[in-house]
């Protein structure tokens, strides 16, 4: 069967129905996988989400490690026990708070409007974590995590995580030797809520000085790290309101 | 018998040696410089560039003889990219954890050079059998160089292989360190996999005279 590829008809054909074709099974995966894609979304959320507040499955100096996914549900239940959300100092509860898009509560909130900010308060062994969500970009997308702190405005825990950050440069804001450091952090000089600055040459790379409100940056991703640095301040101005309540010292 | 003819086994020994895709007709080194950080992604990209280059050199050799010629970079273009889609998405429904880690390199297979130049050199002339081993052949070609460049530079520039530290501990001075080496930080950013590459090309070529292109 000979067909002229040549002519314009036949290629206006082709890449009409080409597109009908990749297009029609695109979405078709797209939506049928929907429902599943949406779960493991949900249960990597709560598993974020506990990660910050130091429900986790760390061993030693190993990979970060969740709670598994079989269980985070009944974890959630169990050590979030509180949702919250806040307008300026006013807090209320809300049923599944942690669902709600914190990249648009947060601009919105930040450009003065009327927005839903989620914390949520988790529960362990008597202490008490305020968790904050973050969102941010890094060099090449979006940045994004959570920060737990105490009422000493102490960090106990973070999260971040990245959609396309440099494998082995930026990317490296999610693993442990990072995320470790900020632990213990203060968040507050005085009464500024200043964050934790990712900062390059802090002659501090063991992390010993607490209240420098510094950690160690890493290496070939400044950018990223800046993105870090700024994204948990831009939280913390916008939780200040509500965490200058519960601050005890 | 063998398993595969001679003429088809060359197929995938060129591209692996005499007529490597990086070291040889220099393509796909944006991504050679991008991933090559660290061991993990290196052969993470080098997994996915040979299935998506292994089914799309087929899918456009099946495909040849009713492409249009006129259209048909776009028509490569949109194959790769539905063919990489479609992974991404069944993985995040059934491999969350895994499609985490391959999020990164989604936009860099789409993109990589070698897989359209694959798709035009090879599987639009040829048929679909001898089009996947070749696809085959030039992603293995690939992923060989990638998890070469980034050995050396996750060694010399983290210390790490697989993020395992294998010369000691940095920060406390634990075994290699604790004489008074130190990582190299030039390693882990972009020129140093470029240095590398060059290296591997200068190894190549004073091993096989041939390959040296007339000045």
């Amino acid at each position: 069967m000979a067909i002229n590829t040549e002519k314009n008809s036949y290629t206006v054909v082709f890449a009409v129905l080409m597109v009908v074709v990749v297009g029609s099974l695109l979405a078709f995966v797209a939506s049928g996988l929907k429902p599943m894609i949406d779960e493991n979304e949900r249960f990597e959320k709560q598993q974020n989400i506990l990660y910050a507040m130091g429900v986790n499955e760390n061993e030693g100096d190993g990979d970060v490690a969740f709670v598994p996914t079989s269980e985070v549900e009944e974890a959630f239940a169990k050590y979030i026990t509180q949702q919250l959300v806040l307008e300026g100092s006013k807090a209320v509860e809300k049923q599944d708070a942690y669902l709600i898009n914190v990249e648009k509560a947060l601009a919105k909130a930040k450009s003065g409007e009327k927005a839903e900010l989620p914390l949520l308060i988790g529960e362990k062994d008597g202490e008490k974590f305020y968790i904050i969500p973050m969102y941010g970009k890094g060099l090449w997308d979006a940045i994004w995590g959570y920060l737990s702190v105490d009422e000493n405005m102490v960090i106990k825990g973070v999260y971040f995580d990245h959609r396309g950050e440099t494998p082995g440069l930026g990317a490296n804001i999610k693993q442990r030797f990072f995320m470790d450091d900020f632990k213990g952090e203060l968040v507050v000089q005085g009464n500024t809520y200043v964050g934790v600055e990712v900062a390059k040459g802090n002659n501090d790379p063991l992390n010993n000085e607490k209240e420098d409100n510094q950690v160690d940056a890493l290496a070939g991703a400044t950018i990223t790290g800046n993105g870090v640095t700024a994204m948990i301040k831009e939280s913390l101005k916008l939780y200040k309101p509500y965490l200058q309540t519960i601050r005890s010292n | 018998m063998a398993l595969l003819s001679k003429k088809d086994a060359n197929l995938i020994k060129d591209p692996l040696a005499d007529n490597n895709p990086i070291t040889i007709q220099v393509l796909g080194i944006c991504s050679a410089l991008a991933i090559t950080a660290e061991l993990k992604a290196s052969v993470v990209m080098a997994i996915s560039v040979l299935f998506v280059l292994g089914v799309g050199n087929v899918v456009i050799s099946l495909l040849r003889n009713i492409i249009p010629a006129k259209i048909r970079i776009i028509v490569q273009l949109v194959v790769v990219a539905a063919l990489v889609i479609i992974v991404d998405q069944v993985l995040k429904a059934f491999a969350y954890e895994l499609s985490k880690t391959l999020s990164v390199f989604v936009g860099l297979i789409i993109t990589n050079c070698i897989i359209m130049g694959r798709f035009e050199a090879f599987a639009l002339g040829n048929g679909p059998w001898k089009s996947f081993l070749d696809g085959i052949g030039n992603a293995l070609g690939y992923g060989v160089i990638l998890v070469i460049v980034g050995f050396f530079r996750e060694l010399l520039g983290s210390g790490t292989l697989f993020g395992m530290k294998v010369l000691g501990d940095p920060v406390t001075k634990t075994g290699l360190y604790s004489i008074g080496y130190e990582n190299n930080g030039f390693m882990i950013i972009p020129p140093a996999a470029l240095i590398v590459v060059g290296i591997i090309i200068w190894v190549q070529r004073s091993r096989n005279r041939a390959l040296i292109e007339e000045a």
